[in-house]
């Protein structure tokens, strides 16, 4: 424990500058406000990569990697056995999230000085971004389940803050509101699923959970519930709540419209970090689902093959750059699902787990780098669209050159990130189910075709004439592109075996040549079907799509899921539910109430006669009552 | 102890009085005819007293004090009460009940 103390300011840090800067956002100079979150930012990257260091710098003790919990208090007290801790945990995957969202948000930092220049609100993006920082750091360093979801809400409504930075454009608002609706649904399942499970089992302490012989979570797999254990029951809804955040089918709705907010922020929190939360809360919790029968895992290895094929196939279609790299991001995620499913407890069994992580890592640069290129290009053109576009690689060097590393990991190219994990998912996938397989390498390819559908389309195709001649970026602006191309391009040489196994022992990386030949092969295929496509103008492309017809249709408009939903929204839960809830809210519930006050007024209005001024009907009636008392106390109450 | 008349018979004529003059205390609408009836009522009870004590505590004397205390209140209370209705009348010229019941609001 001793020596990890610094790693409180890490969370810290970023939560004073929320503070400071969001309180002050409209007292203090923008650029002041900016160079505030970039410089607390950049202390934390510090000290993460300081903390990585001190963790695997020294190898792996005896026994595998540790948990460590530098710091560790009691936030809530409800009695002695209910309570609720905060503190930072620390093991390979924790320690390896903390590079990743520090490196990340590091670059859109910066890169949001160039990008938001001149934006009203400068301070208060700059407040939401450390807000957000603070959040996914609490959320990685979580030591129980209470912490992670406090803090996976809390990213969820930095989420909502950011979506809808532009609150002025309805879409923008519209889109928060979906993402935070969409999600927080998502989150009902986790909830039920961690109450499930700290019922059975007395504890949300992550350590104690998954404990390797399974002393805590014994009761809870024992006792069953319609055919599958409690335990099963609560992970599976854990899963459905990582699966609305990390985009999953049928949850996947709200991503393509969150890149209503500004394009660093798709890149830190609906690329690279937040998004695949939910993949790292079923590492988190991967001793449980491994401990408990396979159909937890099997539903998430499908749902991520599904969400992985079908997110694919919807980016081959879209017109907007920003949505083609969404839906590549659910893809990508889908495929780190589907590496967390197939994979096993440990030893050449655990390799999907080692694989899942590894492509979180390699994939929070690759697509940060997208994005931002992607920034840097909207930027340039000032549109979203791709019609738009096209020889721009004359205009933005480097943004041609990084988006092209970018692109070229993405597809699996070696020597870049992407093909070392993307090689590992394979590998992973192939030992467990053909069919799988089958899925993961068709996905490989199609995203080989989007990705450079998507490049050749904004750097080469026709010459258009623009307005504004396109200008490159502000050195802001590129140099994060420049480390993050260089990132793309190196990370995949880490041994990532060595630092991250379900089984916390090191194991050695080797790359499987068939698989991996096979994968660049489809690969190389997906890219020159798209140069033969999209790198000169021509027809051919709209042919295919004429060619096909309903399909296309289908895919383009993302195969009606927003229209079901808004089918099974409008027609059955408002129709069905709300609306009869409200029928009995207006009628019998403030019915009684109104009931009550007419009662009254009408009962008042028939006896204010009785008080008419006129003594002598008091008089009367005074008399009338002693008689009264009178027989009642000689006929009635004699003894 | 008057001899000759039994306690019944005064508390038959004390009732009357009291229940004439309830009954003329709800029925009369001249103010002053009003306040003739509360006489009659406080008079009745006063016959009550001063009959009980004569008749059945012949030793004792609360009886009657009780009678004088009515006498004296009933003096107080007619003093004011009649000039109550001599500045109604000033105001409102008027002794009728039914033009007094602004008590209600």
């Amino acid at each position: 424990m001793e020596g990890y103390n610094y790693t409180i300011w890490i969370v810290l840090l970023p939560f004073l500058v929320f503070l400071v800067v969001g309180t002050g956002s409209l007292r203090i100079r923008p650029i002041v406000a900016g160079w505030i979150g970039t410089g607390s930012i950049l202390i934390t990257l510090a000290l993460s990569l300081m903390c990585a260091w001190n963790y695997f710098g020294a190898g792996a003790p005896e026994g595998g990697w540790q948990t460590l919990i530098p710091y560790d208090m009691v936030w809530l007290r409800f009695n002695d056995t209910l309570q609720v801790h905060m503190g930072i945990l620390l093991d390979p995957i924790s320690v390896m999230m903390l590079v990743v969202i520090s490196v990340v948000s590091s670059m859109v930092h910066i890169y949001s000085l160039g990008y938001m220049k001149g934006e009203a609100g400068f301070a208060r993006y700059y407040a939401f971004l450390s807000l957000f920082s603070f959040s996914m750091y609490g959320l990685v360093l979580a030591t129980n389940l209470f912490q992670i979801y406090f803090f996976w809400e809390l990213v969820g409504i930095s989420s909502y803050l950011l979506i809808g930075f532009y609150y002025d454009r309805h879409s923008a608002v519209a889109a928060a509101k979906k993402a935070f609706i969409v999600t927080r649904f998502a989150d009902f399942g986790f909830m039920i699923g961690i109450l499930l499970l700290s019922w059975y089992t007395g504890t949300f302490d992550f350590a104690t959970l998954t404990s390797p012989d399974g002393a805590a979570i014994a009761k809870a797999a024992s006792v069953s519930f319609m055919g599958a254990s409690v335990l099963t029951w609560a992970l599976v809804l854990i899963f459905i709540g990582g699966a609305g955040k990390s985009a999953m089918f049928p949850l996947h709705i709200w991503l393509p419209d969150a890149m209503e907010g500004p394009t660093p922020v798709s890149a830190l929190i609906h690329a690279a970090t937040m998004v695949v939360a939910g993949v790292y809360l079923v590492a988190r919790l991967f001793p449980l689902y491994i401990f408990g029968d396979a159909t937890a895992l099997e539903v998430v290895a499908w749902t991520g093959a599904f969400t992985s094929l079908f997110a694919a196939i919807i980016a081959l279609t879209q017109e907007d750059i920003k949505r083609v790299l969404a839906y590549s991001t659910m893809s990508q995620i889908g495929y780190m699902m589907l590496a967390l499913g197939v994979s096993g407890s440990g030893g050449e069994e655990g390799l999907g787990y080692t694989a899942s992580m590894f492509h979180l890592f390699t994939h929070a640069m690759f697509k940060a780098l997208l994005f931002l290129g992607a920034g840097a290009v909207i930027h340039a053109v000032h549109s979203n669209l791709m019609d738009g576009m096209g020889g721009l690689r004359r205009y933005l060097p480097l943004t041609h050159a990084s988006f092209l590393v970018a692109c070229l990991a993405i597809a699996g190219i070696p020597p870049f990130a992407g093909f070392f994990s993307k090689d590992e998912i394979l590998a992973a996938a192939l030992h467990k189910d053909p069919v799988l397989f089958g899925t993961a390498l068709l996905v490989a390819g199609l995203t080989a075709l989007y990705m450079f559908r998507l490049y050749f389309r904004i750097f080469w195709g026709e010459n258009k004439s623009y307005a504004h001649p396109p200008h490159e970026a502000p050195a802001t602006m590129w140099v994060p592109l420049m480390i993050l191309a260089a990132l793309s391009a190196l990370v995949g040489f880490i041994p990532f075996g060595e630092y991250v196994s379900p089984d916390r022992l090191p194991h050695a990386s080797h790359l499987d040549m068939s698989i991996a030949i096979t994968a660049t092969a489809v690969s190389v295929l997906g890219i020159l079907t798209a140069m033969w496509l999209y790198r000169k103008p021509s027809g051919v492309p709209a042919r295919i799509s004429g060619g096909l017809g309903a399909l296309y249709r289908a895919a383009y408009r993302k195969f009606y899921i927003d229209e079901i939903y808004m089918g099974v929204t409008k027609n059955i839960l408002f129709k069905g539910i709300s609306s009869p809830v409200a029928w009995f809210d207006r009628h019998v519930v403030d019915g009684a109430m109104n009931g009550i006050g007419w009662v009254t007024a009408r009962v008042s209005k028939e006896i204010k006669g009785l008080q008419s001024g006129h003594v002598q009907q008091y008089a009367l009636g005074f008399m009338l009552g002693v008689l009264a008392l009178v027989f009642v106390f000689i006929f009635w109450l004699k003894q | 102890m008057i001899p000759g008349v039994s306690l019944l018979e005064i508390l038959t004529v004390s009732t009357l009085m009291f229940f004439i003059g309830v009954y003329g205390f709800v029925t009369r609408k001249n103010l002053i005819t009003v306040l003739m009836s509360l006489e009659l009522i406080l008079n009745g009870a006063a016959i009550n007293f001063a009959a009980f004590n004569k008749y059945l505590y012949p030793g004792q004397p609360d009886g009657q004090f009780f009678t004088l205390f009515l006498i004296a209140v009933a003096a107080a209370e007619v003093a004011l009460a009649i000039a109550i209705v001599i500045n109604l009348y000033r105001r409102i010229l008027s002794v009728d009940v039914d033009n007094v019941n602004t008590l209600k609001h």
